[in-house]
């Protein structure tokens, strides 16, 4: 006959066992669900960024990248860039300050030159820069 | 565990929840098999809680997005289509659980003295269900919940003196739009909720402090000086009453895998309204007296009449341990029993003739 103190230990265990694996079967599919689905949305090569009539020399626009924020600028000796405009500190937007000729994060005031390099302040690595072709009028940005 | 469990004692003092774990028994008669359903329906509401708060990361509650996530949840979110069908699954089987247990309770007269207010406190929260269930269909705005929350806003339009103005209150202007969509979500996100949290607190106080009912006859027996046996609820009856939710769970994911619930088209306030259309099967008894009703009585509008001899009757289940002074006494209430049964009948009848009919 057997003990059944190891009998009530074999159904403790198995009741256990049941209730573990029920949690489990439940946690799985949520997190699934929480992690959010990847490629919701495309991502951009190239955009009409602005008229180049537009932009004046020692000056720059921000433009819409995908979903992402675009700056093309227009050098003050008049050669366009354009840069990914998410300053790569704490994605800030950054903007082109004229006084100075440089890019500038407001937020931390971290300060980039017109290559996209990092002069000051925290940013860590250079602005990714994007390639600007002109097609007639249009400036046409693409990802490099 | 022991430890951790010692550890808090020592700072806190368990000892009265202790005391309260061991101590609570639930008694043994033909009719406990009831007790389950207040359980059931608790543990459907805390389904809904859940799976409610998963679709509120996707859910986008404006008339041109709302739709669309929630096509977004069941397409594009990993297990969202079983989210999203638990949800809607689980609602209908908790407003099911919910009538059950109304009527069990009514049945075996745990409502008289001294459990009023946990009969009021239930009654409350059945309507706030509704109130749930109601809010919750116009959520992912499809033609067959725009067009039923026009008809339910509608009726409550058919209430004297105030009709109107809670018509205008409830779709938050002059028809179902965006802002009865923001209106309703608000409702069955935060306001509902934050009621039914302090009910449910209050109802399962109120069980917990005066331990479980017992039927009429059995409390006859008492009287008399005979002793019934108890079973403890710690372990013995929670694992029962987790046994039943297994075989809810087992349920609700067999229907939301098999029956999954359809999203329709995008609701269109310029599109004709679509055959068939109808509230949920909980609303459908009700929606179909007021069909049945003759546009005019006595010189009154129908649906008015209608209308306030819903309100009536609401009232009086309200009011029912109050209303019954027999049952109070311990004594039998046949004539509450009778117009239970009726209204049991009448339920039941209505929802099929309704489901029939269109």
């Amino acid at each position: 006959m057997p003990d059944p103190s190891d009998r009530r230990g074999f159904l403790n265990s198995l009741l256990a066992t049941g209730f573990v694996s029920t949690i489990v079967a439940m946690a799985y599919p949520v997190w699934r669900f929480l992690i959010p689905p990847a490629g919701a949305e495309p991502a951009t090569q190239s955009v009409v960024a602005a008229k180049a009539s537009q932009v004046k020399a020692n000056s720059g626009l921000l433009f819409k990248f995908g979903s992402k924020p675009g700056l093309l600028i227009r050098t003050p000796d008049g050669q366009l860039q354009a840069f990914n405009a998410v300053c790569t500190h704490l994605d800030c937007t950054v903007q082109y300050k004229a006084d100075t000729s440089q890019i500038w994060c407001a937020c931390h005031n971290g300060f980039y030159d017109l290559a996209g390099n990092v002069v000051s302040g925290p940013p860590p690595r250079p602005l990714e820069r994007l390639v600007v072709n002109e097609r007639g009028d249009d400036v046409v940005v693409s990802r490099a | 565990m022991q430890a951790i469990i010692d550890w808090v004692d020592k700072r806190l003092d368990l000892s009265g929840i202790r005391h309260f774990v061991q101590e609570k028994g639930v008694p043994i008669h033909a009719q406990k098999i009831w007790y389950y359903l207040g359980g059931m329906t608790l543990f459907l509401f805390a389904v809904q809680v859940a799976s409610g708060i998963l679709l509120l990361l996707y859910y986008r509650p404006s008339a041109s997005e709302a739709y669309e996530s929630v096509q977004f949840i069941v397409t594009q979110v990993e297990f969202g289509w079983l989210i999203r069908n638990v949800h809607s699954w689980s609602a209908n089987l908790l407003i099911g659980a919910a009538f059950a247990h109304l009527f069990s309770v009514f049945f075996l007269k745990a409502y008289r003295y001294p459990r009023e207010l946990t009969w009021v406190s239930g009654v409350l929260l059945l309507f706030l269900m509704l109130g749930f269930g109601f809010s919750g269909y116009l959520l992912p705005w499809n033609e067959l919940a725009f067009f039923a929350t026009k008809v339910g806003t509608g009726i409550a339009g058919a209430v004297p003196l105030v009709g109107p103005a809670l018509m205008h209150f409830l779709r938050g202007g002059e028809d179902v739009t965006g802002a009865t969509l923001s209106r309703f979500y608000a409702l069955h996100v935060a306001i509902l909720p934050a009621i039914t949290t302090v009910l449910v607190g209050l109802h399962l106080l109120f069980v917990q402090r005066q331990g479980m009912s017992v039927p009429v006859s059995v409390a006859r027996r008492l009287k008399r000086g005979e002793r019934l046996k108890e079973m403890p609820f710690f372990p013995d009856y929670i694992l029962r009453d987790v046994l039943v939710w297994y075989v809810a769970i087992a349920l609700l994911a067999a229907l939301a895998a098999f029956y999954p619930w359809e999203l329709g088209r995008k609701a269109d306030a310029f599109a004709p309204v679509p055959p068939g259309i109808r509230p949920e099967w909980y609303f459908l008894a009700m929606f179909h007296t007021l069909k049945l009703l003759p546009a005019h009585i006595l010189g009154l509008e129908g649906e008015m009449l209608g209308v306030v001899a819903f309100g009536a009757a609401a009232g009086l289940l309200l009011l029912v341990p109050f209303l019954d002074r027999r049952a109070a006494r311990d004594e039998p209430s046949p004539l509450f029993t009778a117009l239970g049964v009726g209204a049991l009948i009448y339920f039941i009848a209505l929802t099929i003739i309704g489901h029939l009919a269109s």
